[in-house]
């Protein structure tokens, strides 16, 4: 271990990047409980929480879907919302389908646990080989434990009881709020967050569950055009100026 | 039935964007304006969701101790806590006022 570690970072020992996988995977993977909890809490009953873990399996799309539904949305708004946070994925996919360079026939099989998490620890291997292990590993270990803990979080709302006094419907927000939170990386995103916030709280009591938040996602080419505009000006303005600040 | 039909269009749609990211040639979803509009929108969905989940009851909104939990979250995710942590401080802290607040 601490002979492979002097070794220079090109090459990282499977081991390795097995515990980071498993890490990641099981943290996550545990967490399919509060969805469980959630989903069965918002009146879906058990059958429908565990498909949408096994089908669906990207858990801010689920915990979207089931808020939605919960508060009473159209469900094709509510699926609309859900499908938009999962457009992130395909990108994901993108990137993943060069590193990972999968045979043809296993990419349908691999694209169900195209996520946040199997990207963020694939794309941090430094090798293919190392990539393809912390991609199934990752997978694996969090869709096995997702859906097996969502399961007993499903069984388990009814004999919570009262799932609100035990503080499991902040599970949704948090989880929310944890894939958010790294994201917020300058003021764009910055400025893309806090235009959604206004948006979805200030709609939500004038428009039809689930809408808002669609409203809210609009924040996101407006910002992208406004920086767009100001760029465009200020490229203009040093046209203008002719020989000002060089870049 | 309804629940049903969320489920399943849900299920396919996001399938669907999963499998076209591993078999789209490289090139066609590369242009920048596509890239960044894909990472800003999670963004604004995700803080719309955060705040419409934490401060809203149906549609009224609310202040109640579900905040006091995600602010606990956020506490936790400056101090770099793992995921499960940030999750289950929200989840305890909520529980714990609500307990207080009889």
């Amino acid at each position: 271990m601490r002979a492979e570690e002097t070794g220079g970072g090109a090459r990282k020992p499977d081991a390795a990047v097995v515990r980071d996988a498993l890490g990641v995977g099981v943290a996550v993977g545990l967490s399919g409980f509060a969805f469980g909890v959630t989903s069965a809490g918002s009146g879906l009953t058990v059958l429908q929480t565990c498909a949408l873990s096994l089908l669906v399996f990207t858990g801010a799309s689920q915990f979207a879907l089931v808020g939605a539904l919960a508060g009473g949305g159209n469900p094709f708004t509510a699926a609309a919302g859900a499908f938009f946070l999962g457009v992130r994925n395909a990108f994901y996919g993108l990137r993943l389908s060069q590193l990972l360079a999968l045979p043809r026939a296993v990419r349908p099989f691999a694209a169900h646990w195209v996520i946040d998490e199997t990207a963020a620890v694939s794309l941090a291997q430094p090798t293919r080989r190392s990539a393809r292990i912390g991609f199934t590993v990752t997978g694996l270990t969090l869709y096995v434990l997702w859906n097996l803990t969502t399961l007993l979080g499903a069984l388990g709302a009814e004999a919570l009881g009262d799932t609100d006094a035990w503080g499991i419907d902040a599970a949704g927000p948090a989880v929310f709020l944890a894939l958010l939170a790294p994201m917020l990386k300058s003021t764009t995103e910055r400025a893309v967050a806090g235009i959604a916030v206004v948006l979805g709280l200030g709609l939500l009591p004038v428009l039809p569950a689930g809408v808002p938040v669609l409203v809210a996602a609009l924040a996101a080419p407006a910002v992208l055009w406004a920086e767009g505009h100001k760029r465009g000006d200020r490229r203009a303005s040093r046209r203008a100026s002719q020989g000002g600040e060089h870049r | 039935m309804n629940f049903w039909m969320a489920i399943g269009v849900t299920a396919v749609g996001c399938y669907a964007v999963k499998l076209i990211g591993l078999l789209v040639p490289a090139g066609a979803l590369e242009r920048p304006v596509v890239q960044r509009l894909s990472a800003l929108l999670p963004v604004a969905l995700l803080a719309a969701l955060t705040a419409q989940q934490t401060f809203a009851d149906g549609r009224v909104l609310v202040l109640d101790a579900k905040a006091a939990g995600v602010a606990a979250a956020a506490v936790a995710l400056v101090l770099r806590a793992p995921f499960l942590v940030v999750v289950g401080a929200a989840v305890v802290v909520t529980a714990g006022v609500r307990a207080l607040a009889g």
